[in-house]
């Protein structure tokens, strides 16, 4: 990735998780609501040391059940606020996350996503996919998620996530993984206090005499107003597909064979299409940076162009169903991946590239 | 002619919907003529449970938030946390705070929050149809205990209240009752002196009410009333179980 350099300040070393943790106080949240899990305790860490000294609230809570209850009951008061995570946690707060979607209160949720199910590892992973973009809790709703890939992103996704929240009234969620949490490169933090904050005249701050009484739920007992709320709720995705639809492309002009990989495979498979067209195979990149709303549209187009598309995730092949959707049948789509807190390197994927050719050229023969 | 009683404007004029009898819609009115009286209502904001009193934001006409089965007070440890000068309560029943939301309700009380926690104790799940609940009594025969509350299979009756007030963080806990008027005077006198301390910022201020459930309990509201002096009240003796140390 490009260096980034700009007035905001000099690049400095740091964590993914604390780069995160450092963007979320320059993003002058009110509150940061957490609860420890290996690999992204720095972020509550960094947060308990720094917020006292500058601005802010950190409360470290019994569960991540009542940190993402804490985060309802702050946004749906109008403050800006932050939670973080890993898998495990992240499943506990499912509950809530629904409610908050059906509230249309807008927060920032970070997953530092680890090897799963159940306890799993605490290794790097991307198993959390499905439960990040598919629902994860009850009912018809959507996280606008964003992947980061690398500790550059996983500041400047802060200030990304909490824009389309507030932008929407929606959950935001940056949906990360170990090693970036863990890794340390160059970051230029975003200026404090650039983040403008949006007005909330439909919080809970506490009824004045020229307004109606403000109140926050999901509860819609008439099927015809639940029915009425879901529809709200549908425009909303169907606006931010439209408008939202992030995503990075590399060498993809003249590719025959296009990867698509989010977040870190998105980093391995760079180093898949250099060592591939080395060896005069064609690769091209496509990289989702919101993994909802999905690039469905570019990458159908792409289809047109190539011979296959192969998927490059760090689990059992879980947004694959996403390629496979966007090309409707054009080419065929592949999977190659590691799960379990493995990580795939790029002579795999490439050695993986190179079988599918194989098989393809005797099929022609 | 002059006016002696009245709606306070902290209720709005939705008719309540609950049974006759029920003790909510006394318990909501008392504590929303307290919101007036102490003239607080642009500052208040309240959390309403999953319960009976699931809507008690169409009554109470105050900013209200809904929260999910458990977590009211966490929810309103929220809030509070973002606007500290703000009066905030909940309000749960049993199921709600004694059982789903047991972490959620210990560990609110120990942080001390500053906060008015109200806790309907009816013994049983009214909403969901008359369901055992963590607080129905040994041998209370509801949808669930066919045969009456079984000790070996569901332990004792959990006395909240009681286990709170060993936590520093608890400042006031008392237990109140609105089955006849003076009841209903005390239970004000509670109100009025839980948003006193919070005010002062003193912290948890926990007020149960041990309330009846007609339709839940299969009986009339009289019969109700009955049962709630000769079996409830034992069980739940009324009165303060944590009081301010006097200086």
């Amino acid at each position: 990735m490009e260096e980034k350099k700009n007035k905001n300040g000099e690049a400095k070393l740091m964590k993914g998780n604390e780069a995160l943790a450092e963007a979320a106080i320059r993003a002058k949240i009110d509150a940061y609501f957490g609860y420890p899990i290996t690999p992204q305790s720095e972020v509550l860490e960094y947060l308990e040391r720094e917020i006292p000294k500058r601005s802010g609230l950190v409360l470290q809570a019994e569960s991540e059940i009542a940190s993402i209850n804490m985060i309802y009951g702050a946004a749906g008061a109008g403050a800006r606020v932050m939670t973080s995570s890993s898998g495990p946690g992240i499943s506990l707060m499912q509950e809530g996350l629904s409610y908050i979607a059906s509230a249309q209160l807008p927060c920032l949720v970070v997953n530092v996503v680890r090897g799963g199910p159940g306890l799993g590892t605490i290794q790097p992973s991307q198993g959390d996919y499905f439960q990040a973009v598919k629902g994860g809790g009850h009912g018809d709703y959507h996280l606008i998620v964003l992947a980061p890939a690398s500790v550059q992103e996983m500041a400047d996704f802060v200030f990304e996530g909490f824009r389309l929240a507030e932008k929407y009234r929606n959950p935001a969620m940056i949906l990360t993984d170990g090693a970036l949490g863990q890794m340390m490169e160059k970051v230029i933090q975003p200026e404090e206090g650039s983040l403008p904050k949006i007005k909330t005249p439909w919080a809970t701050t506490g009824k004045t005499k020229d307004r109606d009484h403000n109140i926050i739920t999901s509860l819609f007992i008439k099927p015809e107003e639940m029915e009425s709320v879901n529809h709200q709720l549908q425009e909303k995705y169907r606006k931010i597909e439209r408008d939202e639809v992030r995503f990075e492309e590399i060498k993809t002009n003249d590719a025959e064979i296009i990867l698509v990989a989010f977040g870190l495979s998105s980093r391995i498979c760079q180093k898949t299409v250099d060592l591939g067209r080395e060896k005069g195979i064609k690769i091209g990149l496509l990289r989702p940076i919101t993994l909802y709303p999905y690039p469905y549209k570019r990458l159908n187009e792409l289809a047109d162009q190539v011979d296959f598309m192969m998927s490059v995730e760090m689990n059992a092949g879980q947004m694959v169903e996403d390629v496979k959707l966007a090309v409707e049948g054009k080419v065929p789509v592949y999977f190659t991946g590691r799960m379990g807190g493995m990580i795939p390197s790029p002579d795999d994927v490439l050695h993986e590239i190179e079988s599918i050719i194989e098989k393809q050229n005797v099929l022609q023969d | 002619m002059e006016m002696v009683y009245c709606r306070p404007d902290t209720l709005t004029d939705t008719p309540f919907h609950y049974c006759p009898g029920c003790g909510h819609s006394v318990v909501h009115r008392v504590l929303m003529e307290v919101v007036e009286e102490l003239g607080i209502q642009d500052k208040t904001i309240g959390v309403a449970p999953v319960g009976c009193s699931v809507f008690a934001y169409h009554y109470m006409n105050v900013d209200m938030q809904e929260a999910a089965h458990g977590r009211a007070s966490a929810v309103a440890t929220g809030i509070k946390r973002v606007l500290p000068d703000r009066y905030v309560f909940s309000y749960q029943g049993d199921g709600d705070l004694a059982a789903i939301g047991t972490a959620e309700t210990i560990h609110t009380v120990n942080r001390g929050e500053n906060i008015l926690m109200v806790f309907i104790n009816n013994g049983i799940y009214g909403m969901t149809g008359g369901q055992m609940a963590p607080t129905s009594l040994l041998g209370q025969v509801t949808t669930t205990s066919p045969y009456g509350r079984d000790v070996k299979m569901v332990g004792h009756p959990i006395k909240i209240a009681d286990l709170l007030i060993h936590l520093p963080g608890a400042y006031y806990v008392t237990r109140q009752a609105v089955h006849n008027p003076n009841a209903v005077r005390k239970l004000k006198k509670a109100f009025e002196k839980s948003f006193q301390y919070q005010k002062e910022g003193k912290g948890t201020c926990f007020v149960e009410v041990v309330s009846n459930c007609p339709s839940g309990w299969r009986m009339t509201p009289v019969e109700s009333i009955k049962y709630l002096e000769e079996t409830m009240f034992p069980a739940y003796p009324l009165g303060d179980l944590k009081v301010p140390e006097k200086v």
